[in-house]
Order: C-alpha cells, then sequence, then structure tokens
C-alpha cells in the first residue's frame, strides 16, 4: 500500500503563553514542532505499512526549516520525506494550499491511502484535508478515531461525531484526518534516528510540482486575512471570601444565575 | 509578497512587535521580512509612516452582482435540527437584511417532515429541500454534492453552516469544488460597507482573531462556531416558500457507507452545545471524587466537561475532553474544578460567558481567566454547595 501522510511544522504549543498585559502571543523561545495531530497521522501510516506492506511517504510544505519534522517523521517509520518549499507559496490559504499539496502528491505517483490530521493547531481550520481529497479526486473521512480493518479495497473505521461516532467503509483511494484516539505515537528509534541523519529529502519548487503559478500563495488564494488583533481581554475577576458556607451560598447564586438568565 | 519601503522605514520596531509570526526584525534600523511571513497585513495596520504595502496582483474577479442571497445549511441528524442551525438563521437574518436580499436554509435529509416549518419559523424566506433515500446517513460526497449543485443552480452570494463535526468536514469539499474561500469557525459576521462579507475568527488557539474576506470569489462561505450568534425567536406565523429540489442520482452516490451510527448515551448532553458546562481536573483525584463535578453538573442542568488530565486517568471519556485537543464549549457558565488553567485547556473554554474557578491553589492561572474565584479545598465547597442546590 502506497501511503502519504501530510504533516505541518507549527509553534509549539507547550510554550505558546498569553502576555496577560498585552493579551497576545509571547513568542520568546516557541520552538517549531510537528503539528501534534499529525504524529497520530505518522504513526497511523506507519502502522498501517508494518500491518499490510507499502511504503509511507511524508510530504509536507512550509519553509525550508520544516525539514526538521520531517527527518523526525523518518527517525519515526516514514519510508521517504519530500519538502515542498518555495515562496511563491507564501500566504496561501487553504484553497492554494490544497492545490500545492495535491500537485506534490500527483508527483508521487499512484497513492492509496493519504493521511492528515484533524487540523493544524496554528492556522486551525480543519480545511486541508477535504480539500486536499477533492484535489486528489478521493473518497475523505474526517475525525477518524480508529482504523478497524483494511484490503485491497476498503478500509472500515470510525468517525468521530459531535453525538458519537459512524461505523464507515470507505472505499480506496481515500483520505483520511485522524483525531489523536486513533493511536498513540512511538518514539524514534536509534535505526530510524541513523536513517534521518543520512535521508536525501528533495525540496520540490513551484516548478518541480507542474503548478500553475496563478493558483499558488496569495494570488491564488480567495480568503484574506485582513486584520489581525488580540481577543478582548476578560473583565476584572471576583475572588469570593468567607466561611465555606458562605462561599457555597455564593456560589449557588452565581450559578443559579448564570445558568438561566443571560 | 510584504514590501518594505526603506526610504520611508524609521526602523521604529512596531511592525517586529506586532507581528504575530516572529517575522519581522529591524536590522541596522531598517525593518526585514523573513520566511515566516504569512502576508497576514497585521504589521501594515501598525506602521504609523506607511512603509509597507503587500503586494498583490488584483485577479480578474469574477462577475459578483450573478450572485445574490444568503444561505444557510440547515444540519439535521437523527430526527434534530442542529441547534446551530437557529442561530445561523440569527445572524443570517442580519445579513440578508444588509443586504436586501432573502434568506433560504438548506436542508438535505431522507424525509423533510415539519422540519421547513420550523426553519422558517426560525428566520428562512425560502426553504430549498431535497429529500432522498441516498441522504439518510452523512456523508461528505453526496451532501458536497447536492449543495454544490444547488449553489451552482441558484447562486448565492453567502452560505453558512455550523462549525460542528459535519459542517466542518464537508463544506470545505463544497468550497473547494466552487473554488470559493472559506474561513473557518467564525464567532462573529458583519457586512461591510463594501458590501462584503467581514468574517472573524479565532486562530493559533484562540491567542490572536483574524477578521477575514473573499472580495473576488463568489459565494462568501463561512463555518460558524455554535452558541456564538443569537437564534432568532421562533414565530410560527411567520410565511415563507419551501422548494422541493432533486438531484440527480449518480451525484449522489458516496464512496463511503455509513454501517451504524452509534450515539454515546453517557454524553446525554453534547457540551458544545450545553449552556451549562461543570469541569473537572485532576484536583478531584480520583473517579470516586470526579462523581462530585458530576453531580454538580445534573443539578445544573448542565453537560459535564474535563480536563486531559482527567481523561487521560480515565475518570471520564475522551468527548467530554475541553480543549485544544478536545473540544470548544462556548457555554454561558463554565466552572473549573481543580484545573490549573494550562493553555492547551483554556483555549477551548475562554469564550464562555461567565467563568467560575475552584482551586486551592491562589497562584493557578486558571484565576487570571475566571470572572468568579474560590481558593479553596473541592473536597470542601463542592459538597456544599450541592446540599445549597439541592434545597
Ligand atoms: C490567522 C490566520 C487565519 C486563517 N484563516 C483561514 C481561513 O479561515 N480559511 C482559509 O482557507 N485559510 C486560512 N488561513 C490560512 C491557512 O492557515 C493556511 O492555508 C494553511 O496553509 C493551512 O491551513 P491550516 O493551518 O488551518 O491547516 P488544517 O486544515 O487545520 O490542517 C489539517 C491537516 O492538513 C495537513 N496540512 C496542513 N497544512 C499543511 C502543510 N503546509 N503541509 C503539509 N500538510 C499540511 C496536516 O496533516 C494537518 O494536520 C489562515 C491563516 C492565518 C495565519
Ligand atoms: C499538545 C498538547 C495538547 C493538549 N491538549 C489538552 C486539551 O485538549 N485539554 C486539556 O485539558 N489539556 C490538554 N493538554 C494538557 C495540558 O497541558 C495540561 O496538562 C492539563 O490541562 C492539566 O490538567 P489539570 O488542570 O486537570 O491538571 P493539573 O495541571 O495537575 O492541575 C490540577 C489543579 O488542581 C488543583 N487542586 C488539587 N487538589 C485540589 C483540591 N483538593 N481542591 C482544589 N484544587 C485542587 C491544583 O492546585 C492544580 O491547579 C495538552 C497538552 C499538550 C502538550
Amino acid at each position: 500500500m502506497n501511503i502519504v501522510v501530510c504533516i505541518k511544522q507549527v509553534p509549539d504549543a507547550k510554550d505558546v503563553r498569553l502576555d496577560p498585559e498585552t493579551n497576545t502571543l509571547s513568542r520568546e523561545g516557541v520552538k517549531s514542532v510537528i503539528n501534534p495531530y499529525d504524529r497520530h497521522a505518522m504513526e497511523e501510516g506507519v502502522r498501517l505499512k508494518e500491518e499490510f506492506g507499502g511504503k509511507v511517504t511524508v510530504v509536507s510544505m512550509g519553509p525550508p526549516q520544516a525539514r526538521a519534522i520531517l527527518e523526525e517523521a523518518i527517525s519515526c517509520g516514514a519510508d521517504d520525506a519530500i519538502l515542498v518549499s518555495d515562496r511563491a507559496f507564501a500566504g496561501a490559504d487553504t484553497l492554494a494550499t490544497t492545490y500545492t499539496l495535491s500537485q506534490a502528491i500527483k508527483k508521487i505517483g499512484a497513492v492509496d491511502l493519504v493521511i492528515c490530521g484533524k487540523q493544524a493547531t496554528d492556522g486551525d481550520t480543519a480545511q486541508v484535508g477535504p480539500g486536499l481529497a477533492v484535489r486528489l479526486d478521493m473518497a475523505y473521512v474526517t475525525c477518524v478515531q480508529q482504523v478497524s480493518t483494511v484490503t485491497d479495497k476498503v478500509v472500515v473505521l470510525e468517525r468521530m461525531m459531535d453525538d458519537g461516532y459512524d461505523e464507515v467503509e470507505v472505499e480506496l483511494p481515500a483520505l483520511l484526518t485522524v483525531v489523536k484516539e486513533v493511536n498513540t505515537p512511538r518514539f524514534p528509534s536509534i535505526r530510524g534516528l541513523r536513517k534521518a541523519r543520512v535521508a536525501d529529502i528533495p525540496s520540490y519548487t513551484a516548478e518541480d510540482i507542474g503548478a500553475d503559478v496563478a493558483m499558488l500563495g496569495l494570488g491564488g488564494s480567495p480568503t484574506q486575512v485582513v486584520k489581525v488583533f488580540p481577543p478582548e481581554p476578560k473583565g476584572d475577576r471576583t475572588i469570593l471570601t468567607g466561611s465555606v458556607d458562605e462561599i457555597a451560598e455564593k456560589l449557588a447564586e452565581i450559578f443559579r444565575e448564570s445558568s438561566i438568565g443571560g | 509578497m510584504l514590501i518594505i519601503d526603506t526610504d520611508a522605514c524609521i526602523g521604529c520596531g512596531l511592525c517586529e512587535d506586532n507581528c504575530p509570526f516572529d517575522a519581522i526584525h529591524v536590522e541596522e534600523g531598517k525593518a526585514v521580512v523573513g520566511d515566516e511571513c504569512t502576508l497576514c497585513g497585521a504589521c501594515i495596520d501598525h506602521c504609523e509612516v506607511d512603509a509597507l504595502t503587500i503586494d498583490k496582483e488584483e485577479v480578474a474577479g469574477i462577475d459578483l452582482d450573478a450572485w445574490s442571497g444568503v444561505w444557510v445549511y440547515a444540519e439535521y441528524r437523527n430526527g434534530r435540527i442542529a441547534p446551530v442551525t437557529h442561530e445561523l438563521l440569527g445572524v443570517g437574518t442580519d445579513l440578508a437584511k444588509k443586504r436586501g436580499v432573502k434568506l433560504a436554509a438548506v436542508l438535505l435529509c431522507e424525509s423533510a417532515g415539519d422540519v421547513p416549518a420550523e426553519l422558517i419559523a426560525s428566520g428562512a424566506d425560502i426553504v430549498y429541500t431535497v429529500e432522498d433515500p441516498a441522504l439518510k446517513d452523512f456523508t461528505d460526497d453526496a451532501y458536497g454534492h447536492a449543495l454544490e449543485d444547488l449553489a451552482l443552480k441558484y447562486k448565492p452570494e453567502i452560505i453558512l453552516a455550523g462549525a460542528t463535526a459535519i459542517g466542518r468536514s464537508f463544506i470545505p469539499m463544497v468550497a473547494t469544488t466552487l473554488g470559493t474561500g472559506l474561513t473557518a469557525d467564525c464567532t462573529s459576521l458583519e457586512i461591510g460597507d463594501d458590501g462584503h462579507l467581514h468574517q472573524t475568527r479565532p486562530a493559533f488557539g484562540g491567542n490572536i482573531m483574524a477578521t477575514i474576506m473573499c472580495p473576488n470569489h463568489r459565494p462568501q462561505m463561512s463555518t460558524v462556531r455554535p452558541m456564538v450568534m443569537q437564534a432568532n425567536e421562533s414565530d410560527a406565523s411567520r410565511t415563507g416558500e419551501v422548494i422541493s429540489e432533486t438531484i440527480a442520482p449518480e451525484r449522489l452516490i458516496s464512496r463511503c457507507r455509513v454501517v451504524k451510527s452509534v450515539y454515546t448515551e453517557s454524553n446525554q448532553v453534547n457540551i458544545t452545545e450545553a449552556d451549562v458546562v461543570v469541569s473537572g481536573g485532576r484536583g478531584l483525584e480520583t473517579a470516586e471524587g470526579f462523581r462530585l463535578v458530576e453531580e454538580l453538573a445534573d443539578l445544573l442542568g448542565g453537560a459535564v466537561g474535563a480536563t486531559r488530565a482527567a481523561v487521560d486517568a480515565d475518570w471520564i471519556g475522551y468527548p467530554h475532553q475541553v480543549g485544544q485537543t478536545g473540544k470548544t464549549v462556548a457555554s454561558k457558565l463554565y466552572v473549573a474544578c481543580g484545573i490549573s488553567g494550562a493553555i492547551q485547556h483554556v483555549i477551548g473554554m475562554k469564550s464562555s460567558e461567565t467563568i467560575v474557578a475552584i482551586n486551592r491553589d491562589e497562584k493557578a492561572t486558571i484565576f487570571d481567566i475566571a470572572d468568579y474565584g474560590v481558593v479553596g479545598d473541592l473536597f470542601e465547597i463542592l459538597p456544599a454547595v450541592i446540599e445549597k442546590l439541592k434545597k
């Protein structure tokens, strides 16, 4: 089975702190890491390869620094990695991103399964998976929490819904986006680390993937971010004091008011 | 790309300070932009000497006037209209009025029953219904094709859907096939003086807000966060038109088959739709302790939430996890019990209206975002409040 996993480099959520004064992101010492969901996507790709044979290629569109996460992916069991990097991609919204990724994936050849994370923790749209599936003319299922059976024609899986879950059978080739319940990602192996050190990771430019420049980056993006601002800060807080009984009385009152009114 | 007019630039560093992506640095008295730039434009707003511009080639736009009307996708599953649908009809009413157009709802289902009447009572002027056995279960391709075909037939200028599991799954497909923009998980929608839809959404886990437009393409599409918009008062005397549509059968053939749907019973209330969420964290110490949270939630008619620590300890199931890797809630009342306030938790609940935090550590960061705080022991406070509420 030929599997492609899409991974994105994002700022490390652990390091992201709100500056209480300005209520903006303090970026001091913020590291870049693999999007947390994409670790699960990678693990699922490698797990399925180990069970059913085949090959896992990880793909990331991003600046040259994104090579670091591709090396990490190899150390965790991926066979090949491809960086898709060109200044022409800057400012891409999800429509331009899915175009770029689909062009790169088409270059890999016949693919049976594409796995993405549910969403990236920076852009937070969860739109890349579905859009990419459309571009690759693949069936897709989002928010997959378990992959139970894979044959050469179908995958049987569970997709998380707001009110429970659905068991779904999807025809291959298909694209899945996964949530963290799907598996527990492994740590890099010694052998993997060695492999990553010497891995040959090609970097594709817009020209390499045969892209129509008009569909890339800012120019190829129908959405435009026109303003970025910090969220409204919260008002003052009140610390309740007194005996346990007094506090409980006040709380009960607050609970009654805020759950009924407003 | 971002262009810096080095003659105008005074190297003041305002752009550097305001760049959410750390992409601009002042070097030798002039701003220099790096690869991290996403062309978001935050710097341009802050530059006092107009030294920054974004070079964007004007695309030859489509004929915007050919697209008219505001549409709401009416989510209907398991015999139930998703509450966000009414909220969308609420905000849709304002948008349609401002644009001087009609508000329509689109209902895709096996059998519509009384649902169109309910949608009209909630504000729809027109309800387009597609009734087909192929739409019994939700599949992305069948639902996506149906909405795409209707959109191409009627050409609405705006399409809104709930940012629910279903909306966030198939709406991106429709936007991609229509070749238009889609803004995710919006918390505010307005028609600007320019006549375009101004869509505001949180990104970076809620640490920044972004206003996004889709000026040259139609329809303008958004998924909208549940519990944020105000629904209209339901008015059974409202009248509207119900238009029954048929979609070509081959367009409703899905490459996915839903074998079965499982509705989790322990999840009586879907936490993303609940008015009251009572959440517990590691401070509850044991599964036994966690029952206090459930009891309080029950008394308040609310849903139970949890931190990842509580979920990992198996005190409650993952569907209850609130936060970055769980659900986002925006309840009227959020009670955080024994929760430290880690950013990954906070981004999933901080847009709740009233936040009450109970924690014995007065320095816990959860107090930074709380409206009411109690510094004390849960095992004293919670039983006491539960007693009071029972009376
Ligand atoms: C503040 C802000 C707000 C934005 N809002 C919107 C918006 O509302 N609509 C819109 O269309 N665009 C928006 N964008 C642009 C969007 O962030 C980019 O298009 C980005 O490249 C992809 O979107 P995402 O990060 O949301 O990914 P998601 O769709 O959340 O990512 C899902 C999965 O897709 C895969 N993936 C995503 N990006 C890559 C990549 N570069 N390489 C490999 N795999 C990848 C990963 O598997 C990931 O887990 C916004 C950007 C910013 C900065
Ligand atoms: C990539 C990533 C994603 C994550 N996603 C999520 C997510 O979606 N949701 C989430 O919640 N977390 C998430 N986390 C984990 C998060 O960082 C925190 O570890 C977690 O939220 C902590 O849970 P907690 O507040 O229950 O536990 P703790 O941080 O241990 O806090 C327990 C609190 O209880 C108080 N306490 C203890 N005993 C008592 C008592 N008797 N009375 C009163 N107070 C008491 C303590 O003072 C303390 O403040 C994520 C982490 C990462 C790295």
